[in-house]
């Protein structure tokens, strides 16, 4: 039998009911609530008659604006490359060094390839081009594949060992683990080639002699005879101190021992043309910082 | 907890244990170098395990006849301490990946120790293994005393605790074993999700048998939300769990739904696992404990009514919101952020029935740190369920969504909420279960409040300024017309941000510890003297005439 009491602190009814001491009292619901129901439903109701709402089987209430966002998606892209149309398609023609001299451009290469690296070159290159271990530095001058613009901006194109048909394609072979060398040779080419950067004088030795003719015979093919390198095979220069895998000797050893087989994706299809030249530009600008 | 049980039942239940341990066998054997193989062993050890605890109490003394006259607590008590345990685990975990976040480096060069298979086990431990098992204890303690009557069975509730826990033992062990069938919030595979829908079901009849043989009028709004809660939990995890296996010996399955639909089915799933197991579920909890608590009536019983089917009705739709500017027709885009603006009204009318119950109580919130615990969860509750509504709404979403924002939002409610809705209800509890007359330690209550409240606001303010620059950064560009910040520049913003969110978890992780130790002191101090009588079910009526 429900027994409703009166709540002295509020005025209002119970229920009547009650659970392990639990009641519940009668009130009736605030008035806001019904306000604030109706004005969300309003809103509603407008916004379903505004834009795409409900769905009619087959199709879907178009709504009056006639909003689509795919069509809004396509003309803010639309907006925004014509936006910046002026300058990213004098990118696209401009000699490279007409463009370096043109500060109006180059302002523009330096707004936006910052972002443009750091979302697509800097996980390997380093966020400021400083490269790291097996990723060449781009602001020290050695250049594998040459770095002239035209140079870099092919490279980038069609990468190094990627999936381009036009792709620059480059392997040091594994000479120790191929056994292409004894290891008697290979330890002697390491300190050879080690020699060839060196900044003190090395004192000759056997050892030292044996390496420089393995390196003839073996390594000049690619390294030149002098290991000046070649940027035709994407050969390092070993005379410059600028390693790509480390110069101590384990590196190194590494290095002539199990081969490299580096890679760099191949740009073409991913960045546009223009993207490629700023940021071919950024880094011959970067280049300039250089001493 | 078995000593409640006639010998009949315990043999029942060393014949099922061994059932299941010929299960795991079976896949063991039959799943070769599967990885379901590991959870084969993995099963049969939790058989043989609990086969074991079965035994060393076998021959116990047979309970009395009739045991309707006392409530069945043994799985209540069972299931707080196992949600303790839960939350310090996969608190830890979280705070590691958020320690992770700062800094890549702070962990074990092996693969589970990666980020991707750790965020997982954080995520399934708090939500299913704490939240989880808070719920099913504090619903078998508020249905049996609000419907006056014992549970209705005595296997079935140990096997919905026991059943239930196995399965959040199989995901996460799952996730660092690489078994992930990469579902958010549902990553179980698919055997671990069949396991769950028996014990769900079981769970579901449980829970109606009880209500069935209720010795009250009516059925207590508590209920409605933690029926509601049983029954959605199961269609939503049906219908987004299906998968068809490679074979009955692998783990690895492929869902029924692929693309777009897949998205919105996940989705669906997602948003109201949210709705109904974090919102729905909790706030039974809220309707028994805080007024119990507070000693006030509820404030509108007609409250409770439109903001329970407000809640139930439109949160239905709302889960394409989380899909806003994606490849999902905008006609569905509208449809779920029109309806999670209504959506607010009813969230909010729940919340203000709970702060205008305290009415007349407020010096109790003030005295009384278990139930300021449970008024700061329904601020919390009213806060998110803005900010959930807030960042439904298109425009709002283009500039939050994918950012940590999303993260901030999420902990204000789970940790602003669902934690401490839980904390209360936990800190009430234990002593009425343990007979006590309060907690070993009020202080340590009070300790916990502050280290929970401390760590809640540290975390999602640091979330919502990671989340807002993050936003901002991805979205400026500068005179040019281009982008002016490269992904990695708006992580390098986000770092001390980073630092300030693990600090909070921190700060939440040790008030959870504190908690634990306040437990374990009350539960110690119950063994060496109840203080409190317990309480007891109506008496049977062919008593009543004689008591």
């Amino acid at each position: 039998m429900a027994v409703e009491e009166r709540d002295p602190l509020s005025g209002y009814k119970t229920t009547g009911h009650e659970w392990n001491g639990i009641k519940e009292l009668n009130t009736p619901v605030p008035r806001p609530v019904f306000v604030f129901l109706i004005a969300a439903f309003l809103f509603s109701v407008g916004y379903w008659l505004l834009m795409p709402a409900w769905p009619t089987g087959q199709s879907y209430t178009k709504g009056l604006l006639g909003f689509d966002q795919r069509d809004q998606v396509a003309r803010d892209v639309a907006a925004a490359a014509a936006q910046r149309a002026a300058w990213s398609r004098a990118l696209e023609y401009t000699p490279f060094d007409v463009a370096l001299a043109d500060p109006a451009l180059m302002t523009r290469v330096r707004d936006t390839a910052p972002a443009l690296f750091g979302d697509n070159c800097a996980m390997c290159h380093g966020q400021s081009g400083e490269g790291g271990p097996g990723f060449p530095n781009l602001r020290d001058g050695a250049w594998l594949w040459g770095g002239t613009p035209d140079e870099i901006a092919e490279t980038m194109r069609v990468g190094v060992n990627a999936d381009h048909a036009d792709t620059r394609v480059s392997q040091m072979p594994a000479f120790g683990r191929d056994q292409m060398l004894p290891q008697e040779d290979v330890r002697a080419v390491i300190d050879y080639v080690r020699s060839l950067s060196s900044e003190r004088p090395v004192a000759p030795s056997a050892r030292l002699v044996r390496g420089a003719e393995v390196f003839a015979n073996t390594c000049a093919a690619c390294h030149g005879v002098t290991g000046e390198g070649s940027q035709a095979v994407g050969a390092p220069n070993l005379t410059d101190g600028a390693w790509l895998y480390g110069g101590d000797r384990d590196s190194v050893h590494q290095s002539v021992w199990g081969g490299r087989h580096g890679q760099m994706p191949a740009w073409e299809g991913r960045l546009s043309t223009a993207e490629r030249r700023l940021l071919t530009l950024y880094l011959l600008d970067l280049g300039r910082d250089q001493p | 907890m078995l000593s409640e049980l006639t010998s009949g039942q315990r043999q029942a239940a060393l014949i099922f244990l061994a059932l299941v341990a010929c299960v795991g066998l079976f896949v063991a054997g039959f799943g070769g170098a599967d990885p379901i193989a590991a959870h084969g062993w993995l099963v049969l050890g939790v058989a043989l395990i609990s086969a074991f605890a079965v035994l060393t109490r076998f021959h116990d003394p047979e309970p009395v006849a009739d045991r309707s006259g006392s409530y069945y607590d043994a799985p209540v008590k069972a299931g707080i301490i196992l949600a303790m345990v839960w939350a310090v685990l996969a608190m830890f975990v979280g705070d590691w990946v958020a320690w992770l976040l700062v800094d890549p480096e702070l962990t074990f060069s092996e693969p589970w120790a990666s980020f991707g298979r750790l965020r997982p086990v954080h995520t399934t431990g708090v939500i299913f293994g704490f939240g989880g098992n808070a719920l099913i204890a504090t619903s078998f303690y508020v249905v049996q005393r609000t419907c006056r009557v014992r549970l209705a069975g005595h296997l079935s509730p140990l096997f919905v605790l026991w059943g239930y826990n196995l399965f959040c033992l199989l995901a996460v062990t799952g996730y660092l074993w690489g078994i992930n069938q990469s579902k958010e919030y549902a990553e179980p595979e698919w055997y671990a999700d069949l396991w769950l829908v028996i014990v769900w079901v079981a769970y579901f009849v449980l829970y109606l048998r009880t209500l069935a043989r209720r010795k009250e009028p009516h059925i207590y709004v508590a209920n409605w939300y933690y029926l509601a809660f049983i029954l959605v939990v199961a269609v939503l995890h049906i219908v987004n769990g299906l998968a068809l296996p490679l074979s009955w010996a692998q783990a690895k399955s492929y869902s029924l739904f692929s693309g777009v639909q897949d998205a919105m089915t996940q989705w669906w799933y997602g948003h109201n696992a949210v709705a109904f197991f974090l919102t729905a579920g909790f706030l039974g909890m809220l309707y028994y404990y805080l007024p119990k608590r507070a000693e006030r009536p509820i404030y509108s019983y007609r409250l409770s009514i439109i903001s329970f089917w407000g809640i139930t009705f439109f949160y239905m739709w709302a889960g394409s919101h989380h899909l806003h500017y994606t490849a999902l027709p905008q006609w569905v885009q509208t449809l779920g952020m029109t309806f999670s603006v209504m959506l607010l009204v009813p969230s909010w009318a729940s919340a203000g029935n709970a702060l205008m119950t305290l009415n007349g109580a407020w010096h109790k919130v003030r005295d009384d740190a278990t139930l300021r615990f449970m008024f700061v969860a329904a601020v919390f509750y009213g806060l998110s369920t803005f900010e959930g509504s807030f960042m439904a709404i298109r425009p709002v979403n283009a500039l939050s969504h994918y950012t940590d924002w999303t993260v901030g939002h999420v902990h204000a409610g789970a940790l602003g909420w669902v934690a401490m809705i839980t904390f209360g209800a936990i800190y009430a509890s234990v002593p009425w279960l343990w007979k006590q007359k309060t907690m070993w330690s009020p202080r340590l209550v009070e300790v916990h409040f502050w280290l929970a409240l401390a760590g809640t606001l540290i975390y999602v303010f640091a979330m919502w300024n990671s989340g807002i620059i993050q936003g901002l950064m991805w979205r400026t560009y500068n005179e040019s017309g281009t982008l002016a910040y490269s992904f990695v520049d708006s992580l390098e913003a986000m770092h001390p941000y980073y630092i300030a969110r693990a600090v909070g978890g921190l700060f939440f992780l040790v008030g959870t510890l504190v908690g634990c130790y306040n437990i374990w002191m009350t539960i110690r101090a119950s063994r060496a003297a109840a203080v409190l009588e317990g309480d007891h079910p109506a008496p049977r009526p062919a008593l009543e005439t004689g008591s």
